[in-house]
């Protein structure tokens, strides 16, 4: 087996797809479960233990349901609305950093889909670009209830995206670089003092532009309390009004894909991704004391780190779910008024603050 | 003398139409000598919301301890759903479900097909056809008459127990433990003899047609007091 380096970055890829797919799978799942524990009631139990092929069952049940297109519908546009917003979510975790460098021989495998400096560009492009499928199967359906909630889609996510990118802007002011492992590596520390590596995460340096991020997140992944595009109580289903099938189906998961991409974007940004506290005193542990290699310590700490970020996600994806079985939807008019007055004026005042906390080597 | 209502007819005799702080005064003035008939009505003050309110992420963490809360109670099993059909929630114990027409002591059918209780019934769901015993059938019913047929339409009864209450033979009762089961056709609604009449058991003597459990009978003298 000797894989050129380029091919095992197609099998991250691959596994980041299916890794990504799977989540997106189970958390329907979890979504059932802890919307049944969170109200006291039962939940899924039916298929299999504990219900865990449910996500199996959902899926049979909704690639055998009827094709529908509404009559006037664009059919083109109608098929591509629920592509593109899968396609998009799923292309927006492959630049995601889950691990650290995994060292067999001679090859090196980065726990990572791409490596580009631009990481956190590409995110938010792809991001940005999510709500154009929404945009387009709403359009496209012919129905003014996908309309309005095509519409509701798009001007939320451009209110909301200008608040997360000020926020994002002080991250980036700390860390110089758009690089998502650069900015990984920063927040690792090895200094002496225990607690650093928790304290050396973004989060500590910039809980309020996390605040604004998460609230950011929630009104981007269009989850509640922010879910006015599908708000079924005004608009019926929202843009997917009109859709059955795995149209429909495609439409959830990219949710659900999203939730995870956000997440990890997160975890990643704020949380310090795939460093865990005591990483480095663990591998000179690991060297001195365990008399292991150099190299298999750093591949157990790349293995620690990796289960490290993915329970960083799943507890954010936890928080996602908490949040939308606790919290009521907002108005759209307070929808509105939160993103524009509150949000985008405090991630303004946040870049200053970081500005003047850098100036005065506070923070760096 | 009829007014045609013209803006100036409104200006000229209601002013304070026109003038809302004048409106306001006075709808204020109504209200507050209003007297409230049962003592309960609170008025309100719209305090100007405290800067935690106004924040709304204070309200926003105590929701979420209140769902977590509820999320560790669901935990330790103590949902408020069940799993049905392996489990069932207790019936009430006067319960009036499906009705059963009781055998005495003998197993003989107590139903003298008097037709009480199609007469009690507000919904006239009871009809029967009365016929007389013959020789050698008395084993099989108790008095000389009995019901040939004896027919409840579960669609149209309400369970109110009339039937239960007018019944002088003590021969139909509304079990407590049994439902009607739903069904696909309508005249299989139509309960005959064949499934109304209790079957032959050992343990035909109870007079009441539900036995209680020490239990259930402690528990409903404490509804009942």
């Amino acid at each position: 087996m000797d894989f050129p380096p380029l091919a095992w970055q197609g099998v991250v890829v691959l596994v980041v797809f299916g890794v990504s797919l799977l989540i997106a799978t189970y958390s329907t799942y979890a979504e059932r479960v802890i919307a049944a524990f969170l109200q006291d009631r039962v939940g899924p139990d039916r298929a299999g233990p504990f219900g865990l092929l449910q996500p199996l069952a959902d899926a049979v049940k909704l690639f055998t349901k009827e094709e529908f297109f509404p009559a006037g519908a664009n059919r083109a546009l109608f098929v591509f609305g629920p592509c593109l917003a899968m396609i998009t979510a799923l292309m927006s975790s492959a630049v995601i950093p889950f691990g650290n460098v995994l060292q067999f021989g001679e090859t090196a495998i980065h726990l990572q889909g791409i490596e580009i400096n631009v990481g956190m560009l590409y995110v938010f492009g792809m991001v940005s670009l999510g709500v154009y499928g929404i945009m387009i199967g709403g359009w496209a359906s012919n129905n003014k209830f996908s309309l309005l909630g095509a519409i509701r889609a798009a001007s939320q996510n451009i209110s909301y995206e200008i608040a997360m990118g000020l926020a994002l802007i002080a991250v980036l002011m700390m860390s110089g670089s758009l690089s998502l492992r650069e900015i990984t590596f920063q927040q690792a520390s090895d200094a002496p003092f225990v607690w650093q590596d928790v304290f050396n995460w973004n989060v500590m340096k910039q809980p309020l532009g996390f605040l604004i991020f998460i609230v950011c997140a929630f009104a981007e992944t269009n989850r509640t309390p922010f879910d006015l595009p599908e708000c079924e109580t005004e608009l019926i289903g929202g843009y997917h009004t009109e859709y059955s099938s795995m149209k429909m189906g495609l439409y959830l998961f990219a949710e659900y894909i999203n939730v995870f991409v956000a997440s990890a974007v997160m975890s990643v940004l704020y949380f310090g991704g795939f460093n865990f506290p005591f990483q480095f005193e663990l591998r000179n542990w690991l060297v001195s004391s365990q008399r292991l290699e150099l190299v298999t310590a750093s591949n157990i700490i790349t293995i620690v780190g990796l289960l490290g970020i993915f329970a960083k996600i799943f507890s954010f994806i936890f928080f996602f779910m908490w949040v939308r079985w606790t919290l009521p939807r907002f108005r759209y008019d307070q929808l509105m008024r939160l993103g524009w007055t509150i949000l985008i004026p405090l991630a303004i005042f946040n870049i200053l603050l970081t500005g003047g906390l850098i100036t005065f080597g506070i923070i760096k | 003398m009829q007014h045609l209502i013209t803006a100036a007819f409104v200006r000229d005799s209601y002013p304070e139409l026109c003038e809302p702080d004048k409106m306001l005064r006075r709808l204020s003035m109504t209200e507050t000598t209003m007297e409230s008939l049962s003592n309960r009505a609170k008025v309100l003050e719209k305090k100007p919301m405290t800067l935690a309110e106004r924040a709304y992420l204070p309200a926003i963490f105590q929701g979420l301890s209140i769902t977590m809360q509820h999320f560790f109670r669901a935990a330790t099993k103590k949902q408020v759903t069940i799993r049905y059909p392996e489990e069932t929630r207790p019936f009430s114990p006067v319960f009036r479900g499906l009705h059963v027409l009781k055998r005495d002591e003998a197993g003989r059918e107590r139903c003298t097909a008097c037709g009480l209780c199609a007469v009690a019934c507000p919904a006239e769901a009871i009809t029967m056809v009365a016929g007389e015993r013959k020789k050698g059938e008395e084993g099989l019913y108790r008095e000389e008459k009995y019901a040939v047929s004896y027919e409840i339409n579960m669609l149209r009864c309400i369970f109110c127990g009339l039937c239960e209450e007018a019944c002088p033979k003590a021969a139909v009762y509304l079990q407590a433990d049994k439902m009607a089961p739903p069904r696909f056709e309508r005249d299989e609604f139509i309960y005959g003899k064949d499934r109304l009449v209790e079957p032959v058991t050992p343990d035909n003597r109870s007079k009441r047609g539900i036995q209680l459990t020490p239990e259930q009978a402690d528990k409903l003298r404490g509804q009942l007091a």
